[in-house]
């Protein structure tokens, strides 16, 4: 407990460090996650293909493999942002898939007679999508999407292992330090995550309830 | 579905098709072209970056590493099936000291990252765990104990248990999930014959409710599969840690993780390919719905 209190400043320091990839990160990943399943859905064959290959491929493989990729690797070719930037990278390249995959769903759930109404008034898919068709299948998948940014609050915390300094590098270094104390500082720093994913699942709840549509 | 979103395109449409494909085929070309002439500039492609992957040594590690990422995976699957049946029955239960704690269990393991889990079970146990591991490695018989891989117990384990943790939480949200697919006609009847309730569960909701779940769990363990990697944080040798040995050795990173990556594809789609078949199969002899509500059970446990 002791060990806990006395670096309490150094793991609040790491518990910002890994709001901000998380904020960061879930915006970049909602957008991403968008244009992805609109291309899944879109009538040009190639951009069909594409969605489909890209969500296969990151589904299928690890998140360590996408950080080893990204963190290591970008380097390696001469491009070299800090830690923070390419943590930040991969966790939206990853999470992308699963939000696409999401608002997909929430697409394929429309009532077809929204977008056949819409094609009827002579929309374009362009319009069709984004006027009609988006705006509602956003509102319903507001749970799963929660889900998926819980789990990305969660995923943070593989970049500790590639050099970013957040909550869970804070723990993995006082707890080599002070196995001892191993009880009190596993505890207390999931007690921090606990209640980041608490909020973002009240949050959720909250605008659930100002969205749902009542059909 | 989604071809509700654009008419059968007439003349108009289709040039217009046409033109984005084009469009969309050159940028995507320009993107994967910009990709590979930085790669083959920082000298990506030159063969001794990948000539390592030509070596029975190294395909020999690899294959080995390989075996036990899917050690890793089957014991922590098996485990964590047991695991969440428990904390399943549990949450079922009608005494409250058993739900609530069950509960509150489920809850607990579901919101804490799995790398903090693994750092837990690996710095507070390692010592017993490695201890456990030399005397079964004195007690076993020899094969059992290479299958096993107990002389590596004080990584494996750590890795095996916060796995099991944390998708045997998971499973049982899966578990509730499919026992209330079942339709409540079955259990009612049950209850009208007399049975008692641990009967009903036993007898008629398990056996209906593990079907339904199957395709689930398949997926689940996808997932379980992909999370062995984090094995990496506590050195435990499975693919990613031989993947960095192998570029610690040749200073061959992309390489390497386009190895480590392709290897995960196919195994999990392997396995993916498994859930679909089987998803399909389910929901023809047990109807689509029932199927799909133990689906829709996975994402609101939050897994990946």
């Amino acid at each position: 407990m002791d060990v806990l209190l006395a670096n309490l400043d150094g793991i609040l320091a790491g518990f910002r460090t890994t709001l901000s990839m998380f904020a960061i990160s879930g915006l970049m990943s909602l957008i991403l996650g968008t244009v992805l399943a609109a291309m899944r859905v879109s009538p040009i064959p190639i951009l069909r293909a594409t969605g489909t290959g890209y969500v296969t491929v990151i589904r299928n493989t690890p998140l360590v493999v996408m950080f080893v990729l990204i963190v290591f690797g970008l380097p390696e070719v001469g491009i070299r942002p800090s830690f923070f930037v390419r943590a930040v990278l991969a966790l939206t390249l990853y999470t992308a898939a699963f939000v696409c995959e999401a608002v997909r769903s929430g697409i394929n759930a429309v009532q077809p007679g929204q977008a056949e109404a819409a094609r009827s008034l002579g929309m374009t898919f362009g319009q069709t999508l984004g006027l009609i068709v988006l705006p509602q299948a956003l509102r319903s998948v507001v749970p799963p999407l929660v889900s998926i940014l819980i789990a990305l609050t969660k995923n943070t915390a593989v970049a500790e292992v590639f050099g970013v300094t957040d909550a869970a590098y804070e723990l993995h270094n006082l707890i080599r330090d002070h196995p001892q104390a191993v009880y009190a500082l596993f505890f207390g720093v999931a007690a921090g995550y606990i209640a980041i994913t608490l909020t973002i699942a009240g949050l959720g709840r909250l605008l659930e309830r100002r969205l749902v549509v009542i059909r | 579905m989604s071809s509700v979103l654009y008419d059968v395109p007439g003349p108009r449409g289709r040039r217009r098709t046409l033109i984005w494909s084009a469009v969309s085929t050159i940028v995507f070309a320009g993107l994967v072209a910009l990709v590979l002439w930085q790669l083959a500039s920082t000298g990506q492609f030159e063969a001794d970056k990948w000539e390592p992957f030509t070596r029975p040594g190294i395909q020999r590690g690899i294959l080995r590493a390989l075996a036990a990422t899917l050690r890793a995976a089957v014991l922590a699957i098996i485990l964590s099936l047991v695991w969440g049946a428990l904390l399943c029955v549990g949450r079922l239960s009608e005494r409250w000291w058993l739900r609530y704690p069950a509960g509150l269990v489920i809850e607990f393991f579901r919101a804490v990252p799995l790398v903090l889990l693994i750092l837990f079970v690996f710095f507070g146990f390692t010592n017993s765990f490695e201890n456990l591991g030399d005397r079964l490695e004195d007690t076993l018989p020899p094969s059992l104990a290479n299958l096993l891989a107990v002389d590596q117990l004080g990584t494996l384990a750590p890795l095996v248990v916060a796995l099991m943790l944390y998708n045997g939480a998971v499973l049982a949200e899966i578990f509730r999930a499919g026992i209330h697919a079942v339709p409540r006609g079955q259990s009612e009847a049950a209850y009208a014959l007399g049975l008692r309730k641990s009967q009903v569960l036993r007898l008629i909701l398990i056996p209906q409710a593990t079907r339904i779940m199957l395709p689930a769990i398949v997926s689940q363990s996808v997932v379980v599969l992909k999370d062995t990697a984090l094995g990496f944080v506590i050195a435990y040798l499975e693919l990613v840690r031989q993947g960095q040995l192998i570029y610690n050795q040749f200073r061959n990173i992309i390489p390497t993780a386009i190895v480590v990556a392709t290897i995960y594809v196919a195994v999990n789609m392997t396995v993916s390919l498994l859930a679909t078949w089987l998803e399909a199969r389910q929901s023809r002899r047990y109807g689509r719905q029932a199927v799909a509500a133990a689906e829709a059970a996975i994402p609101e446990a939050t897994a990946f």
